[in-house]
């Protein structure tokens, strides 16, 4: 039987799923779509993933990260519970040497993480701009009626690039709509755009860093060939572009659950017989004070099992029986 | 005459004794909560900063219980503090409440204007009780400072988590219904008692992380999305560099004489910048610099939108990052009420700053020292 891993990554956009064997190879990994419903994208992933999977398995240590960490962590039992910005830096380190500046760009947020020696020494995460992330990219694919698979491809293409704005989304497209009308053909359009992200982007979070390399690009938007060149320009100097680079966070999550196993030698792994099970989700509106929090009840067959987003903690708070102690 | 004023953290526990004392109607807002971020942004201007936003909110929540009159204090540096008065007027008397203003402005030299004022409030020319009742505001207000202290100190070393805002949160509750400095010397009192009691785990592991930027958000926990909580259970144990006690010893006490407990800040902050720029901006650069030199593990800087100080303070801070070795994170908060980001960067440098102290004390372990 062999030893493996699990990290599960619960973002915005996509859910991803990797095993992971003792000796850091990837076994199985899955890249699915979240559409809105984290618990249903958890269990096609985990599903998947079995199905992926011939040979005969024990998990060792399961870990989460993304947005949707907590909610993947109660379900499937997780050791580690990460955010994305440690769990993407401990991937990369594991598969560059000495990495030392990692581009992410995923779906709803970008982030920059700088190294040294080996640890994270400064970051910064972009949530609000959405000039810099991947789903800006997936609207004007859309607009221009491109596949996304073949954006980056364009991009290289060009001889001549447009200009493009690429301060803040709305601008972008206004000013690309305008470079279109102008006659500009497609490809130099889309040059521009991938030049522009890549400027926002280094503009944006990469402002009074010191950005050294070697630099790996890692998230969704790093299978786009388009982008990666631009970042290549602007940097002057090449940009790694990890083999598994859409599941690094899940990547990451694996290395980490590794890390425990070995320090606690326990899993609170409930098995893949999960994916059998029925969550319900339920939301009410507490009605104790003005705040008018909006709290998530979990429910596993019927029965609660977590309850989280309330502000005060009296609905979701661990201490709940101690509490009625101390009152 | 039913007076109420705007919220900042712990401040109203301290007003609120000082109009007792003074036996002024008073009317409480009510806790910042959605409602008022709601309210607030209806009737204010787009673009102006958070907090008077905020103030916006707490006061129309006020009339709504029948307050006519609002005490808000002044501004001593040229930001958009000093204004917020003046505007805060025009936009209630547009909505058709016409309010009496009070302001509590710092003398600046000229008490004799500062006690009129005073006297307009209290509805009294009697000095003792003026007097007597301004001291009282000004020691509650140490003692709810102090309590965050202990609060800052036990969270990240509680056993059980979540107890310390167990007390607090009682605190807060109940000082609302207690009424005159005696009751709530005493309310504080039983609750510094009830946190000093709570018991510590000594295998924690905890790292001090000094928080910087502009006042009233690194103070009202309602606009920093409770920060001083998120990082006191992640382990982190906080300094601010600014507090309400401090603030108007400063100023209402000690620099008309021309004193100032500040000299060390600026010396820390001079070869940075050289003058007062405006809002805090040199004190969050000196108190950085401090911090850095204290030993603290990291910095976190909090300013609302827009805010042009801190715009400049957190140009310099990198360079600061740079000559001390020292993490630095900034947020810059707004309407947002959401915090899954902001607790995913917290937690991301807090496990920084972890891994940093690790790495620090392997590598002395290995230097022999």
């Amino acid at each position: 039987m062999k030893s493996c891993y699990l990290g599960i990554d619960v973002g915005s956009v996509s859910t991803n799923v990797v095993l992971m064997d003792e000796n850091k190879q990837i076994l199985g990994k899955v890249y699915t779509k979240t559409q809105g419903r984290p618990i249903d994208a958890v269990k096609r992933g985990l599903k998947e993933i079995q199905t992926q999977i011939k040979e005969d398995i024990k998990v060792k240590g399961v870990g989460t990260t993304g947005s949707g960490r907590h909610l993947a962590a109660m379900m499937v039992g997780a050791d580690v519970i990460k955010n994305e910005i440690t769990a993407h830096g401990i991937a990369a380190l594991n598969f560059v040497d000495g990495v030392r500046t990692i581009f992410e760009i995923g779906g709803q947020d970008s982030k920059i993480i700088l190294l040294k020696n080996g640890i994270i020494s400064d970051f910064a995460m972009n949530t609000v701009c959405a000039a810099g992330t991947g789903s800006f990219l997936d609207r004007q694919a859309s607009r221009l009626d491109i596949p996304i698979q073949e954006f980056g491809d364009k991009a290289l293409n060009s001889q001549n690039p447009v200009r493009i704005a690429g301060r803040c989304a709305v601008f972008a497209e206004s000013d690309m709509i305008h470079k279109q009308q102008l006659g500009h053909n497609q490809e130099d359009i889309i040059k521009g755009l991938c030049d522009a992200l890549v400027r926002n982007f280094l503009n944006n979070l990469g402002k009074g860093k010191e950005l050294v390399g070697p630099f790996v690009f890692q998230g969704g938007v790093a299978a786009n060939v388009g982008i990666k060149r631009s970042f290549e320009e602007a940097l002057g100097c090449e940009v790694l572009v990890p083999p598994h680079h859409d599941v690094m966070g899940a990547i990451g999550c694996c290395l980490l659950a590794q890390e425990h196993a070995i320090k606690h030698r326990v899993t609170a792994f409930k098995g893949f017989d999960i994916v059998q099970s029925g969550y319900q989700v339920k939301g009410f509106e507490c009605e104790d004070c003005s705040n008018a929090c909006e709290v998530i009840e979990i429910l596993k067959d019927n029965q609660l099992t977590a309850r989280w987003g309330d502000k005060c903690g009296k609905w979701s708070n661990d201490i709940k029986t101690d509490q009625e102690k101390l009152a | 005459m039913k007076v109420t004023f705007p919220h900042m953290g712990n401040q109203f526990i301290a007003t609120k004794v000082l109009l007792d004392e003074l036996d002024v109607d008073t009317v409480l807002p009510p806790e910042c909560s959605k409602d008022t971020l709601e309210i607030g942004t209806k009737y204010s201007p787009e673009s102006i900063c958070l907090p008077l936003k905020i103030n916006i909110g707490n006061y129309i929540e006020s009339i709504r219980q029948g307050a006519d009159t609002i005490l808000i204090s002044g501004s001593c540096g040229p930001c958009r503090f000093g204004y917020y008065s003046i505007l805060q007027k025009e936009i209630l008397q547009e909505l058709g409440h016409d309010l009496d203003f009070i302001l509590l402005d710092p003398p600046q030299g000229d008490y004799k204007k500062f006690f009129s004022r005073v006297c307009k409030l209290a509805n009294t020319k009697n000095p003792i009780k003026i007097i007597s009742a301004l001291a009282k505001g000004t020691r509650i207000l140490y003692q709810v400072d102090a309590l965050d202290e202990i609060a800052y100190y036990k969270r990240p070393r509680q056993r059980k988590i979540g107890e310390v805002d167990f007390y607090l949160d009682k605190f807060h509750k109940e000082v609302r219904g207690v009424k005159g400095f005696q009751a709530v010397s005493e309310l504080i009192a039983e609750t510094r008692q009830s946190l000093l009691n709570i018991e510590e785990d000594p295998t924690k592991e905890v790292i001090k992380v000094g928080i910087v930027g502009e006042i009233y958000t690194i103070i009202e926990p309602f606009v920093n999305l409770n920060v001083e909580r998120k990082l006191g259970e992640m382990g982190v144990q906080l300094d601010k560099s600014l507090k309400v006690s401090r603030w108007l010893t400063e100023h209402l006490y000690l620099h008309p004489l021309g004193l100032s407990m500040e000299k060390e800040i600026v010396k820390e902050a001079k070869p940075y910048m050289k003058t007062m720029i405006g809002g805090h901006a040199r004190e969050t650069i000196g108190y950085s610099v401090k911090y850095a030199k204290e030993g603290y593990d990291g910095i976190i800087q909090i300013y609302p939108f827009t805010c042009m100080p801190e715009i400049v303070a957190q140009s310099i801070l990198p360079t600061i990052e740079k000559d001390f070795d020292i993490p630095y994170l900034c947020f810059i908060v707004d309407e947002l009420t959401g915090d899954a980001g902001y607790t995913t960067r917290l937690e991301a440098f807090v496990d920084l700053l972890r891994r940093r102290r690790e790495m620090k004390q392997n590598e002395k372990l290995l230097s022999g020292y």
